[in-house]
């Protein structure tokens, strides 16, 4: 599938899945799912049928909250049926509203709580790179999460151990959950912020597909460091009233609200 | 204690060179021979407790088999969330090793009295918390935990307790209890290294008259509730011994269990913390003093108990 029609699906079915559980965190969704369709059709190392072969590439989603993306993305690429989807905050449901392996074929770390999936994907690419394996490891975080201190301590430990295995991806949308990034506690500037803890930190569109592709094709694109990439995106990219929005955050589409954001994504295909 | 279990770890890495051990910037003077000997096993994460555990897990999930070392509640309270989301909630096995149970370092301050970590330890899911009692405890506990898979807690403490002098075609099992010596007055269990305490208050009171049981409860979780059912049916009470708070420790473990199992001991009594900080400075043996878990205290409250 192509990433630009694999990132509409993701979309539509992050729509679907907050709608029909009443959930909230589509803005969060809708802002990864150019990078997550690029990742998953072009970037990855992985299997859908075999989710668990020893080589393949590790993906973590360290902003738990945008799960639904995560799932969306996974059934669409077959890890498990597109059906499985519509159970999503439903009672007794394995799709929980912030990502979780159980049960889930192709989710490696369940997350949720901000500031901890960096540093376990740093473990990993520690472990492999001891065991001198070449696989990568993938992590996609949020702006306000590297509020966090933690954040800070993983990436301090990746460039002390050279771990050039390691990819961080921030989805820099510039809005958090009560205000925007820049009101709350300014990240900037963040891109000197990373160089100045020892990683690669390059700047991308976060929604651009030809760019994410050419950049993330070039993994390590320098040798003994981690790299970030600072992908600029537009917080509920995709539905225009929710675009650039802090109500997007928390906010469920529901009603009419609903059948607006459907349409406009359907009218995208 | 530490130099049994650092030296017991050691020896496994052959049979084991999967054993990574991770430490918060502690353990001056202790693992210099790790480190030397094995550099390929050691890694100082800095002082960094949260990433030290998120690390601990990802190379956890990728089949290391990780020791965390820090001191006091480092390890643990610092990282709390870390160890219930990352490490427990995914089943791995990581085992967090935090050297200074209780007041071992008492003088260092409340920063570093580890007074609330087996309650709080015990009470997460799929965790196996240990605190042995003695070094040929720690030394078994340290094999035992690298062969079970999954997360655990390992407190170790600066004191130890002697240990029954004929156990050396004993099995150690993860979860079993261990008799140290039999009585029928009534029966004292025990967790870490109190233990020196509880023999002293034990030696007392037989020369009083008096003869104890005497329980050492290496595994608080999970736990052997047929040691305190017995207990409770064979001897004349049920006394739990501490260095911890008595809220969510060991006492209340088996108060827990007894009730669970509509089994009423003649007699019940906790020793342990109250729910209090201290800010007295002090030894380990002085604090004990002041807060009435040593020996002396012991022999009192027993007394108090069985002659009610």
């Amino acid at each position: 599938m192509e990433s630009i029609e694999l990132a509409n699906k993701i979309r539509i079915q992050a729509l679907k899945m907050a709608n029909s559980g009443g959930g909230s965190h589509i803005g969060s969704a809708l802002s990864i799912a150019d990078i997550l369709a690029v990742l998953y059709s072009d970037i990855l190392n992985i299997d859908p049928k075999s989710p668990e072969l020893i080589n393949r590439d590790r993906f973590i989603l360290s902003k738990g909250h945008a799960g639904a993306a995560v799932y969306a993305v996974l059934a669409e690429s077959g890890f498990f049926s597109t059906a499985k989807l519509a159970t999503h905050y439903q009672d007794g449901s394995d799709l929980s509203g912030h990502v979780s392996h159980k049960n889930v074929p192709g989710v490696e770390l369940s997350t949720g709580s901000l500031g901890h999936g960096l540093n376990v994907g740093v473990g990993m690419a520690k472990a492999a790179m001891l065991d001198k394996k070449t696989h990568r490891i993938f992590v996609l975080l949020s702006d306000g999460e590297c509020d966090e201190g933690s954040v800070w301590e993983a990436a301090m430990f990746a460039s002390h151990h050279k771990l050039d295995n390691l990819i961080a991806l921030i989805d820099y949308n510039k809005i958090q959950s009560l205000d925007t990034v820049a009101n709350t506690l300014a990240l900037e500037p963040f891109k000197s912020k990373w160089e100045s803890f020892g990683w690669n930190a390059i700047q991308v569109n976060g929604h651009d597909h030809i760019q994410l592709k050419s950049e993330l094709a070039n993994i390590p694109s320098i040798n003994s460091k981690p790299t970030v990439y600072i992908c600029h995106t537009t917080k509920g990219k995709g539905v225009s009233f929710m675009e650039n929005s802090v109500l997007w955050h928390y906010r469920c589409p529901m009603g009419e609200e609903f059948e607006m954001a459907l349409k406009e994504l359907k009218q995208k295909k | 204690m530490r130099d049994h279990f650092i030296n017991e770890l050691s020896s496994l890495i052959d049979e084991f060179p999967n054993i990574i051990l991770i430490t918060g910037d502690l353990g001056f003077g202790v693992l210099d021979d790790f480190r030397k000997n094995y550099p390929d096993n050691f890694i100082n994460a800095g002082v960094a407790e949260q990433n030290m555990t998120g690390i601990a897990t990802g190379m956890a999930l990728e089949g290391k088999i990780i020791f965390t070392y820090s001191i006091a509640n480092f390890p643990t309270l610092r990282c709390l969330e870390q160890i219930r989301n990352d490490a427990c909630y995914h089943g791995v096995n990581v085992n967090i090793v935090s050297i200074g149970g209780g007041f071992s370092y008492g003088a260092l301050g409340i920063s570093h009295h580890a007074t609330e970590d087996l309650s709080i330890m015990r009470s997460l899911p799929e965790i196996t918390v240990v605190s042995p009692s003695s070094y040929w405890e720690v030394e078994k506990v340290t094999r035992a935990i690298v062969e079970n898979e999954k997360v655990c807690y390992l407190r170790i403490d600066k004191s130890v307790g002697q240990d029954k002098p004929n156990n050396l075609n004993e099995s150690f099992l993860l979860g079993k209890s261990r008799m140290l010596t039999d009585g029928d007055v009534c029966t004292i269990f025990v967790t870490g290294g109190i233990l020196e305490e509880v023999w002293e208050a034990h030696d007392e009171l037989e020369n009083l008259g008096y003869k104890t049981r005497i329980v050492s409860v290496h595994t608080l979780k999970p736990f052997d509730s047929d040691a305190v059912l017995n207990a409770a049916k064979q001897t004349g009470g049920i006394v739990s011994v501490e260095e911890n708070t008595i809220n969510g420790g060991l006492g209340s473990l088996l108060a827990e269990t007894l009730m669970d199992n509509s089994t009423f001991p003649k007699k019940f009594l906790r020793i342990g913390l109250n729910s209090e900080f201290s800010s007295i400075v002090g030894s380990q043996k002085y604090l004990r003093k002041c807060y009435n878990l040593d020996a002396k205290s012991i022999v009192t409250k027993v007394l108090e108990l069985i002659q009610k």
